[in-house]
C-alpha cells in the first residue's frame, strides 16, 4: 500500500516507529500533488521549501521525544480562509491576492503544536460562498470521483484533496455545510462541530454566527483525532465554549446499541435523488441491524431553513468583508479618483459576482425600513428551528439523513442558477443555525459511480454520538470504497 | 415575481455595500435579489410574534478580558500588506473635512 | 426684532475611558506613540480577528451611569455600526444601539440665577474610538494611524432639556467632574478625551413642538461651544424670519472663522445597517456587580465640600475652589495629609497656585508639582526658615520643576538670616546710608521706616528676618 492512502493516524503511526522519516511523508505526498494537481487543482498554494523545512524540524522534535502524539508529522491540506503565517492566504479571491497573513489562526496552532505539517493551501469557493468550489477567482476544482463534475463546496479543495489522495486529511469551514457537502460529494467524512467549539480566531469570517472550522479526512477515526487536537478554549474568541469533554477519540467504539436515531419524515419529500434516499435509508437500516432503534419523526421548519441562512448569513456577510476594501491589505485598484472611487473600483473588481451578490442581499436586508422584517424575523425563525431540535433531541440522541439532496452536479451547471445551488444546501444549513455538530460519512455510490454522503446531526456538545454512530457505520464496511480503489490514477481518468 | 427590485434600490444598496456595478451586473443583480426576497418572504408563512429575535446561540455572558497590555509594536504588522504607505501611516486618498460627516463620528480626524 | 425664541440644546459627550488598553484588545492607550506602533490584528481589522471586551470599560461605563442617576440594562448587548471610512479598520464600528448599558438618567446642574435644574440622560453606550487620519499638504494625501483605533468610548446622551450656553456649559463641567472623580476619564476637551457635539435647535417661545435640529461638531473647547451655540442659535433664526426652513445637517465648526459650515457628502447614505455584534457575548449586569461599583463610587464635590469645612475647618469659599477640579482636590488632600496644616495649603493652591496657572493660561489638571514639596514649602516657611517673600520665589520653582524646596534652598543659600549681630551691622549701614529718611522718620514720618525695611533686605538678598530687622531698626531709630 502506497504511503499516499495510508490515514493521517496510520502514517502518524508508522512516523513514531521510525518506519517513515517525516520528510519522507512530505516528498512523497507533494509528489503525489504535482502529478494529480494538473487534473484535481485543489490546491491554490503550496511552498516546498517551507514544507520540508518544516518537516526536518518536526523530525527533531520527534527524535528528541517532544512530539509523540498521532498526528506529528503528518501532512496536512489548509482551506485558504484559515490565516497562515507568512504563508499566502486568499479566500480564492482576487481582492486578498497578495495577503500574507502576519498571525497563524489558533486551529492551526493547535495543529502545528502536535506537530502538524501544512502542505498547502486549498481552493474553496470565493469567502467560502458557493457549493460547488467554482466561485473561486482561481478556477474550480475537479471531483477526483469524476473530473466532469465539481467536489462542491465551499471547503471543495480540501475534499478532493484527501478523497485524490493528496493528502491524508485537511481542514475545512462550514457555515451553511461547507465541510459536509462536499465530504458527501468527494466520499471522503466531514465534520462540523458544535458552535464554539474550535477557535474562529484567524478564521476568516464570512457568517460570524455560523462559521466553525472542522476536520476532513478519509475516516471517522481520523477525523476524531484531528478534532480532539484543533478543539480548544480560546480567550480570543469570545464565542469559544469552555467544554471540558474534548476527548472525541473516546468515542470511536462499534457500539449503537439503544441508540436511539430519528429520521426527519421531511428530508426525504421532494427534490431528494432516489440513488440517495436509497443509500441513506439503507445505512440507517445497517445501524438498526446493529442495535439502534431507529423511527421516522417530523422535525418541521425544514423548509425555512435556507431563507433564514441566507438572510443572516448574507447579513453578516455584508458586515464581515467591509474590511476588504483596498486599503489596508489586498487588493488595490490601479486608477482611482478619490476615497470612494478607490473603495468603489477595488471592492468591485477584487470581489466575484456571488460575493457581490451575496453583499448585495445582506446590506439591503439591513438597510433602513428592512430589519425588522427580514433580518430580525431570520432571527425569530432560527429561534424556533433551535426549539425544534430541542424537541427532536429530547427524543433521540443522533438525527439521520443525507447531506445533500443529490450527488456532486456536473461542472458549470449550478452557476447560471443560484437559486437551485442555494437549494442544494437544505439538510446542511438548518445545523449552523442552530449551532449543532454534523458529520458525512460515506455511505454508498450513485448509478454514475459518484459517491453519497450520510449525515449524522447531534444535539450541542454531542459530537461523540455522532461519532460513535458514524464509527460503528464505517466499521460494518457496508460502504468502502476510493475513486483511487482500482488503481487507477486521477491523471489517467477521462474528463467527461 | 413578488419583489420588484428598482434601478434606485440597487443603486442604493449599491453606495451601502461600496460596489460600483456594471448595466448588465445590475440588471442580474436586480432579477437575483427579486427571487431571493421572494424566496425569503417565504418566512412570512410563520407566526413569529411569540418569538424573541436569537443573534447568539449560546448563553456565553460576560466574556472578558483584564485591562492589561499584553500586545508591543505591531506598526510593522500592521503596514506589512499595505498596498501604500507613507511615514508609518497607511496611505489613502486625500480624505476631505466634510466627508468625515457621514462617519457619525466626532473627532478622531485632524483637520 | 418681534417674536422671542427658544433655543432647544441635546448633547452627545464622548469620553474617552481611562483604561490602559483598548476596548477590545491587549493594546496600549498610551498618547504619543509613533504611528501605528499601539495596533494588532483586532483594532486593525485584519482578516480573521476577533474582538474581546475590556471588563474596565464596562465597569467605567457603569460607574458614569450609577453617578448620573442611570437604569443600568441587564442585559445587554454591542451592535455594529457600517460605515466605510479610512479611520474605521473594519468599516464597521462595534458600538451600543438597541441596547445601551446605561439608560433614563439625569444630572443635576446650577444656573446662572442660582436655580437648580434637572438634565436628563436619554442613554450612555459603549464604543470604540476610530483611528486618526493625518493629511499631508504637500502630498495632497492623508495617511492611517491606528493607535486611537479602539480606543474605548462612552456616548452619554443627554435629552433636549438644555436652553442656553451657560448650561450646556454649567452641564459639561458638572459631567466633566463627576468622570474626573470617578477616575474613569481624564476629560480633557483639547486633546480629545472630552468631545461634545451640540444638538440644536430653535422654536418660537411657547410652542411645544420642538424645530428642526442641527448637529454641530468639532468643538474643542468650552469657549468654541459657546460661541458654536450663539452662532448657530442666530443663524437659524435669520432662517425662520427670512421664511425659510432649518435643514437638519450635521455641521462643522470652524472656531478660527467662528463659523460653521454643513457637512455632506452624496457618496454616503445615513444608514448604518446596525445589527447585534456576533463575535461578542451578550453582556449580563446582576445587582452584585452593580452594588460592588456602587459601593466603589468615590466622593463627589458637595460631600467633598462639606468634608473640607466640617474635617479641615476651611471657609465655604475655598472648599468651593478646591473642590472644583480633581487635581486641585488631590493636591489639597495629599499636601494637607503630609504637612498637616490645610488652611496654609489652602492658601497656597487659592493664591499662588491659581495666578501661576492664569500667567502661563494652563488648566489646574495641567499642574504638575507634588504635594511632597508644597508640603516641604510649608514646613520651611512654619519653621522661620525662609520668609515670605523667599517662599513666593521658590514656589514658582516648585510649581515649574517641581524641585524640592529644601535642597532648592539650600543650594541657593536662601535661608532667613536670624544672626542679631550681622543684622544689625547691616542696619547701622543703612542709616548711616539714607541720613533723609533717618530724618524724616524722626520728624514724624512714620512711612520711612518701610523704605529702610527694604533698603537693608535688599542688602540682605531678601534673606533678612523682616521682624528682626524692624526690631533693630525701631530700636537704633529711637536713640
Amino acid at each position: 500500500m502506497s504511503l499516499t492512502s495510508l490515514t493521517a493516524v496510520e502514517l502518524g503511526r508508522k512516523i513514531q516507529a521510525r518506519e517513515v522519516a517525516v520528510t519522507e511523508a512530505a516528498e512523497v505526498v507533494l509528489a503525489s500533488i504535482r502529478q494529480k494537481e494538473p487534473h484535481i487543482h485543489a490546491f491554490v498554494t503550496i511552498e516546498e521549501e517551507r514544507v520540508k523545512k518544516r518537516a526536518e524540524e518536526v523530525q527533531r522534535q520527534i527524535d528528541e521525544g517532544s512530539l509523540t502524539g498521532p498526528l506529528a508529522g503528518v501532512p496536512v491540506a489548509i482551506k485558504d480562509n484559515l490565516c497562515t503565517k507568512g504563508l499566502l492566504t486568499t479566500c480564492s479571491s482576487k481582492i486578498l491576492w497578495n495577503f500574507i497573513p502576519t498571525y497563524t489562526a489558533e486551529a492551526i496552532k493547535n495543529l502545528e503544536r502536535a506537530g502538524a505539517v501544512i502542505i498547502g493551501k486549498t481552493n474553496m469557493d470565493e469567502f467560502a460562498m458557493g457549493s460547488t468550489t467554482e466561485t473561486s477567482c482561481f478556477g474550480p476544482t475537479k471531483n477526483p470521483w469524476n473530473t466532469g463534475h465539481v467536489p462542491g463546496g465551499s471547503s471543495g479543495g480540501s475534499c478532493a484533496a484527501v478523497a485524490a489522495e493528496e493528502c491524508p486529511y485537511a481542514l475545512g469551514s462550514d457555515t451553511g455545510g461547507s465541510i459536509r457537502q462536499p465530504s458527501s460529494f468527494c466520499g471522503v467524512v466531514g465534520l462540523k462541530p458544535t458552535y464554539g467549539t474550535v477557535s474562529r480566531y484567524g478564521l476568516i469570517a464570512y457568517g460570524s454566527s455560523l462559521d466553525q472550522i472542522g476536520p476532513i479526512a478519509r475516516d471517522v477515526t481520523d477525523c476524531a483525532v484531528v478534532l480532539e487536537t484543533i478543539a480548544s478554549y480560546d480567550k480570543k474568541d469570545s464565542t469559544s465554549v469552555k467544554r471540558q469533554d474534548l476527548d472525541f477519540t473516546s468515542a470511536l467504539k462499534e457500539d449503537v446499541a439503544g441508540m436511539k436515531i430519528g429520521i426527519p419524515r421531511d428530508y426525504f419529500t421532494t427534490g431528494l435523488d432516489p440513488s440517495v434516499k436509497e443509500a441513506v435509508l439503507a445505512a440507517a437500516k445497517i445501524l438498526e441491524e446493529q442495535g439502534a432503534v431507529v423511527e421516522e419523526f417530523d422535525l418541521g421548519l425544514v423548509e425555512y431553513a435556507i431563507p433564514a441562512y441566507y438572510v443572516i448569513a448574507c447579513a453578516e456577510a455584508s458586515s464581515n468583508l467591509a474590511r476588504f476594501d483596498g486599503i489596508k491589505y489586498g487588493y488595490r485598484t490601479d486608477a482611482y479618483e478619490g476615497l470612494h472611487s478607490l473603495y468603489k473600483k477595488s471592492r468591485s473588481e477584487g470581489f466575484g459576482p456571488e460575493v457581490k451578490r451575496r453583499i448585495m442581499l445582506g446590506s439591503f436586508v439591513l438597510s433602513a425600513g428592512y430589519y425588522d422584517a427580514y433580518y430580525l424575523k431570520a432571527l425569530r425563525t432560527k429561534a424556533l428551528m433551535k426549539q425544534e431540535f430541542d424537541k427532536a433531541f429530547a427524543k433521540y440522541d443522533v438525527i439521520l439523513g443525507p447531506a445533500a439532496p443529490s450527488t456532486a452536479p456536473v461542472l458549470g451547471e449550478s452557476l447560471d442558477d443560484p437559486m437551485k445551488m442555494y437549494l442544494g444546501d437544505i439538510y446542511t444549513i438548518s445545523v449552523n443555525l442552530a449551532g449543532l455538530p454534523g458529520i458525512s460519512v460515506p455511505c454508498g455510490t450513485d448509478e454514475n459511480g459518484l459517491p453519497i454522503g450520510l449525515q449524522l446531526i447531534g444535539d450541542c456538545f454531542a459530537e461523540k454520538k455522532i461519532l460513535r454512530a458514524a464509527y460503528a457505520f464505517e466499521r460494518t464496511g457496508a460502504y468502502r470504497h476510493s475513486p483511487l480503489a482500482n488503481g487507477e490514477h486521477v491523471s489517467e481518468r477521462r474528463v467527461q | 415575481m413578488a419583489n420588484i427590485i428598482s434601478d434606485a434600490t440597487i443603486e442604493y444598496v449599491g453606495i451601502l455595500a461600496k460596489l460600483a456595478l456594471s448595466e448588465e451586473e445590475k440588471e442580474r443583480a436586480k432579477k437575483d435579489m427579486g427571487e431571493m426576497l421572494d424566496y425569503i418572504d417565504k418566512l412570512n408563512e410563520l407566526d413569529t410574534s411569540a418569538v424573541e429575535p436569537m443573534p447568539h446561540l449560546f448563553a456565553e455572558n460576560n466574556v472578558f478580558r483584564e485591562d492589561v497590555v499584553t500586545n508591543g509594536d505591531g506598526s510593522k504588522d500592521t503596514l506589512a500588506n499595505a498596498p501604500e504607505q507613507t511615514g508609518g501611516g497607511i496611505r489613502v486618498p486625500r480624505t476631505i473635512a466634510d466627508e468625515t460627516a457621514e462617519t457619525g463620528r466626532t473627532g478622531g480626524e485632524s483637520a | 426684532m418681534g417674536k422671542q425664541y427658544e433655543t432647544v440644546i441635546g448633547l452627545e459627550v464622548h469620553v474617552e475611558l481611562a483604561t490602559k488598553t483598548k476596548i477590545f484588545c491587549g493594546c496600549s492607550t498610551a498618547f504619543g506613540g509613533a504611528p501605528n506602533t499601539h495596533t494588532c490584528p483586532v483594532c486593525t481589522g485584519m482578516p480573521g480577528a476577533l474582538p474581546v471586551l475590556n471588563r474596565q470599560v464596562v465597569e467605567y461605563a457603569i460607574a458614569v451611569g450609577l453617578a448620573t442617576n442611570c437604569e443600568i440594562t441587564k442585559n445587554c448587548k454591542f451592535d455594529r455600526k457600517n460605515y466605510f471610512y479610512p479611520d474605521n479598520p473594519q468599516n464597521y464600528q462595534i458600538s451600543q444601539l438597541y441596547l445601551p448599558i446605561c439608560r433614563n438618567g439625569r444630572v443635576e446642574i446650577e444656573t446662572e440665577q442660582g436655580c437648580r435644574k434637572d438634565i436628563g440622560i436619554h442613554e450612555i453606550h459603549m464604543e470604540e474610538d476610530a483611528g486618526k487620519l493625518i493629511h499631508d499638504e504637500w502630498e495632497g494625501c492623508s495617511f492611517v494611524d491606528f493607535n486611537r483605533s479602539g480606543v474605548p468610548l462612552i456616548e452619554i446622551v443627554s435629552e433636549p432639556d438644555m436652553r442656553s450656553a451657560e448650561e450646556v456649559i454649567a452641564y459639561l463641567e458638572k459631567l466633566r467632574l463627576m468622570i474626573q472623580y470617578l477616575g474613569a476619564s481624564d476629560c480633557k476637551l483639547q486633546e480629545g478625551s472630552m468631545r461634545a457635539d451640540v444638538n440644536l435647535s430653535v422654536r418660537e417661545a411657547g410652542a411645544k413642538e420642538l424645530g428642526t435640529r442641527t448637529e454641530m461638531k468639532n468643538l474643542n473647547s468650552f469657549r468654541a461651544i459657546a460661541r458654536a451655540i450663539e452662532n448657530e442659535k442666530n443663524r437659524q433664526i435669520d432662517i425662520m424670519e427670512a421664511g425659510g426652513t432649518v435643514v437638519q445637517e450635521t455641521r462643522r465648526w470652524d472656531d478660527l472663522k467662528e463659523y460653521s459650515f454643513a457637512m455632506r457628502s452624496k457618496e454616503d447614505a445615513k444608514d448604518y445597517r446596525y445589527f447585534p455584534d456576533p463575535d461578542l457575548a451578550p453582556l449580563r449586569i446582576d445587582d452584585a456587580w452593580i452594588a460592588k461599583i456602587k459601593a466603589q463610587e468615590p466622593e463627589f464635590r458637595t460631600e467633598k465640600m462639606a468634608r473640607y469645612q466640617a474635617e479641615y475647618g476651611l471657609p465655604l469659599y475655598d472648599a468651593e475652589i478646591l473642590t472644583g477640579t480633581k487635581r486641585l482636590a488631590d493636591l489639597f488632600e495629599a499636601t494637607a495629609a503630609i504637612c498637616g496644616k490645610p488652611k496654609k495649603v489652602s492658601n497656597w493652591l487659592m493664591g499662588e497656585t491659581m495666578r501661576l496657572c492664569k500667567e502661563r493660561e494652563m488648566d489646574a489638571d495641567e499642574i504638575r508639582f507634588s504635594p511632597e514639596n508644597l508640603a516641604g514649602l510649608i514646613a520651611l516657611t512654619e519653621a522661620g526658615t525662609i520668609n515670605s517673600s523667599v517662599a513666593k520665589e521658590v514656589f514658582e520653582h516648585v510649581f515649574a520643576e517641581d524641585v524640592d524646596p529644601e535642597r532648592y534652598v539650600e543650594e541657593k543659600g536662601l535661608k532667613t538670616v536670624h544672626d542679631e549681630g550681622a543684622l544689625r551691622s547691616t542696619v547701622e549701614q543703612v542709616l548711616k546710608n539714607n541720613p533723609k529718611s533717618v530724618e524724616d522718620y524722626r520728624n514724624g514720618k512714620e512711612k520711612a521706616i518701610g523704605f529702610l525695611v527694604g533698603q537693608t533686605m535688599k542688602l540682605m538678598k531678601g534673606k533678612a528676618n523682616p521682624g528682626m530687622v524692624n526690631e533693630i531698626l525701631r530700636e537704633l531709630l529711637s536713640k
